[in-house]
């Protein structure tokens, strides 16, 4: 089966992003596709490349790059949301004349449309949001 | 075509468990996580709604992880699943659609 | 073939963002030809009331942006009676004539009509 995860919720502050991150986890491991990864509203915050958790802690943002490169998965940053709150690839920071980027490796800026993409191509569509 | 529903949030501080009661019928699942496994508890507002449901035939999970790390274990309504994330994809499958209560 | 997708919006407008992300995930869905609908519940139907103005709070105002779903073909537009009747709200205050108040029954028989579901 083919699923996409919609994820509303800012890292650390919800623990929706590591539900999600779990069952992502347990349906690679049974198998299944995981064909996006869709990052809205607080949710963008998980692609930023300054993040400096304490040591003792899950480094979140690291875990998504992870499993992105290990297992080819689409994580998409909308860039609507991701602009309003300063998550910034090289482009969209140059476009704005702002001072740096902050996108971390892995992570893509797309549009809606790729939520919508997901819900159509995807066979189970899962949010999680707080 | 059945729906699992996904409650994240505690019954004691919002409605979002008790809208889902409201519109869930018995081929649907419920699935409860993070702070929304408050809602498994014997001593909820919803405790009565939800047995009812689970009398009717509806499956009520509870993800063990978050029943754990909250200490709930000893504290359950009668006839709540213990779960975890593998039979949750499993559960996303069998049901046709997921709607996400938080 | 389209599927038949359910955006639902439970948030009220303005005191988070959920509920203006939500009608612009709906808006940029609406251009993909599929089988749209959007179900508006719990304090989600807040975002129907007629007589807002937020222009003191700087934000725009949802109860100008709803009027529009029409014309991006969203003609499946749903409100649930029990929430409405919870918090004391009648058809003639509604921003939208377009706008089915159904039940809970029918809520129900809604999400079981459904290939995905859009939960906001």
């Amino acid at each position: 089966m083919k699923f996409a995860l919609a994820i509303y919720s800012a890292p650390y502050s919800s623990q929706a992003g590591e539900s999600a991150y779990h069952f992502a986890l347990a349906l690679l491991a049974q198998g299944h596709e995981l064909y996006r990864v869709f990052f809205y509203q607080d949710g963008v915050y998980h692609a930023t490349e300054l993040a400096a958790p304490p040591q003792d802690e899950t480094n979140i943002h690291a875990r998504w790059q992870a499993l992105a490169q290990q297992h080819q998965v689409d994580i998409v940053v909308c860039i609507a949301a991701a602009l309003r709150r300063g998550i910034l690839n090289k482009e969209e920071a140059e476009r704005y004349t702002k001072p740096s980027s902050n996108l971390a490796p892995g992570f893509t800026i797309g549009g809606l449309g790729q939520l919508l993409d997901a819900a159509v191509i995807a066979d189970r569509l899962i949010t999680f949001g707080s | 075509m059945s729906t699992l529903h996904t409650v994240n949030k505690s019954p004691f501080t919002h409605n979002t468990l008790a809208s889902c009661i409201a519109i869930c019928v018995e081929a649907d699942g419920i699935l409860l996580l993070e702070d929304g496994v408050f809602g498994a508890m014997k001593t909820t507002p919803c405790a009565f709604h939800l047995s009812d449901l689970i009398r009717q035939g509806t499956k009520v999970y509870a993800l063990e992880d978050d029943v754990k790390a909250r200490g709930l274990l000893e504290k359950l309504l009668p006839g709540v699943l213990l779960t975890n994330y593998t039979r949750f994809v499993q559960l996303s499958i069998e049901h046709r659609c997921v709607q996400s209560w938080y | 073939m389209a599927k038949k997708i359910l955006l639902i919006s439970r948030h009220a407008p303005y005191g988070t963002s959920t509920a203006k992300e939500a009608l612009d995930a709906l808006l940029a869905a609406s251009v993909y030809d599929q089988d749209l609908g959007v179900l508006f519940m719990d304090d989600g139907v807040f975002q129907l009331l007629a007589m807002q103005d937020s222009a003191a709070i700087e934000q725009k105002n949802i109860a100008a942006i709803l009027p529009v779903l029409p014309l991006y073909d969203v003609e499946n537009i749903y409100v649930h009676w029990e929430s409405m009747q919870q918090r004391g709200i009648t058809t003639t205050e509604l921003v939208l004539n377009a706008a089915q108040v159904i039940d809970s029954d029918a809520v129900s028989c809604l999400l079981a009509q459904q290939d995905q579901l859009l939960s906001f």
